[in-house]
């Protein structure tokens, strides 16, 4: 009966997103405009100066708007991410989520049904601007299509737990053009999501670094290797262990006793 | 204690401070089941934290919440699923319609999608809304999205139901038709009712009252013992005695 209950919360929940994602189709067009922008007019225009030597999962030299592919889809999930957090601060300011807090359920579950029904919506993002991409002639293996979609959920969730705890931190909705400039972008061009770390490390030892350790290199890599039928275990062990930690973090953010919701309060 | 002598909802000895100013102070009341009880103060008399607390947004480390015998700490998915909300700021969805908004509301308290529909459509159709079920929430007016987010707190059936200054920004028809039906919810349903409000118009010469100001209860009992207690002859006056003193 109580796992019922779970259920039906989770359905309810999952079907809330679906539906917002449904009537907001600016924020789906622009979901797929902004990757596909990066896809036709910048790899278009480094394709001759940005050169990208055989590395794995390639097995032949690819072109530059192969490269970038699996670093785009990273990128659709990041912003994702970045929404979902942006309509959590947006919900709490409004009000709206207050309802789901005051529902009979613990609330790390609340909190775990929301990032898996970003998740799914961040999923059906992805796979959207790989058909466009496709048309484009930009073909994985068959297979890869199928075995990328364990990796985008694996993706979607860590990115999507870093913005519910970002959305913990974060006391009102102005404060989020800093974020955006403090975590998507940095996250964004601090990875291999449009430069293999061989290239990053022949200028700085330092971007280097901070380049391999970004989970969100790791989570472009999964997807890149996903993408090809392969496996990454490396990071697919680091995306989930930062996911966890994320996860675990934001929960504790929303915790009425010891997170954030506590100083947040007005009278 | 057997469940007639219950409280719906039992307060006791909550205090609750943001740094250091003290929002709430040593507050207790109990709410029966059929009671409706108003709570009157002014603006930042502690009203909204105090239903913060009651709903759990926030956790007090002083005191003690009960719904209908469960405490709201350890116990909060017993608690929670007693109570029903109606908060201050609107909580629809806006681009949802009135179905949709008020499905996912009964989702989240597990009703099945059957059990949700029927309900739905007793609680819409009591406040005679259920023709606009599938209008955008967006298209309805202040008034009408007030209702809906009644029968939205209305749909698990809850034995406790709070409301927080509902009728702020209504027209008069619209607030006195709201007032009327919330009465009627106590009367009709035995539905324990806590209404937090500054309007003293709102009160009713059956209902009980709390006078809360600066964190502190001034003054509580039916409208005759706390007119009695301060000596004035009606509510009006005898809120402006009881949130003067100490100004």
């Amino acid at each position: 009966m109580r796992l019922l209950h779970y259920l039906r919360a989770l359905k309810g929940i999952v079907a809330r997103e679906l539906y917002r994602f449904v009537h907001q189709r600016e924020r789906f067009v622009s979901a797929l405009v902004r990757p596909l922008v990066w896809l036709f007019i910048f790899a278009a225009g480094f394709r001759s100066t940005l050169g990208v030597a055989i590395i794995p999962p390639y097995e032949t030299y690819v072109l530059y708007e192969v490269y970038i592919t699996p670093g785009l889809l990273g990128m659709v999930q990041l912003f994702n991410g970045m929404q979902s957090s942006l309509s959590m601060v947006y919900d709490r300011e409004m009000g709206s989520m207050k309802t789901l807090l005051v529902s009979p359920l613990p609330r790390w579950f609340l909190l775990l049904a929301k990032l898996l029904a970003g998740t799914l919506v961040s999923v059906l993002q992805a796979y959207t601007f790989l058909l466009v991409a496709w048309f484009y002639e930009i073909e994985a293996p068959p297979l890869g299509y199928a075995t990328l979609l364990p990796a985008l959920v694996l993706s979607g969730l860590m990115l999507g737990a870093l913005g519910l705890l970002l959305s913990s931190f974060i006391r009102q909705l102005e404060n989020f053009a800093g974020v955006m400039n403090f975590v998507i972008f940095p996250m964004f061009f601090l990875s291999t999501a449009l430069y293999p770390l061989w290239n990053i490390q022949g200028s700085s030892e330092l971007l280097y670094a901070l380049a391999r350790y970004n989970p969100f290199s790791q989570a472009v890599e999964m997807i890149r290797f996903a993408l090809y039928g392969q496996f990454n275990r490396d990071a697919c062990l680091y995306t989930l262990a930062a996911l966890i930690l994320f996860l675990v973090m934001a929960i504790i953010g929303y915790n009425p006793s010891k997170g954030m919701m506590q100083r947040k309060g007005g009278a | 204690m057997s469940a007639m002598n219950t409280p719906a909802l039992a307060v006791e000895n909550l205090s609750y401070a943001y740094g250091k100013k003290l929002a709430l102070d040593a507050v207790y009341f109990t709410v029966n089941p059929g009671e409706c009880t108003i709570l009157l103060g002014p603006n930042g008399a502690g009203k909204s934290t105090l239903f913060s607390l009651i709903t759990r947004l926030y956790d007090s480390r002083e005191g003690l919440i009960r719904i209908c015998g469960f405490d709201l700490k350890k116990r909060s998915s017993q608690a929670l699923a007693r109570l029903g909300v109606v908060f201050q700021q609107p909580t629809l969805d806006l681009d949802l319609n009135v179905m949709q908004n008020l499905r996912y509301q009964a989702a989240l308290h597990g009703l099945s999608p059957r059990l949700a529909d029927d309900r739905i459509r007793e609680e819409l159709e009591r406040q005679g809304m259920f023709e606009r079920r599938h209008e955008k929430v967006r298209q309805l007016n202040g008034g009408h999205r007030r209702r809906v987010e009644i029968a939205r707190a209305l749909l698990h059936k809850p034995q406790v139901l709070l409301l927080d200054e509902p009728t702020v920004g209504l027209d008069v028809p619209s607030r006195k038709a709201i007032v009327d039906y919330v009465h009627r919810l106590c009367s009709d349903q035995s539905i324990a009712v806590l209404w937090a409000t500054h309007l003293i118009d709102e009160v009713y010469e059956s209902d009980r009252l709390i006078v809360l100001h600066k964190g502190k209860i001034r003054a509580r009992g039916s409208v005759p013992q706390v007119l009695e207690t301060v000596a004035a002859d009606n509510i009006g006056a005898a809120f402006q005695i009881l949130t003067r003193e100490e100004k």
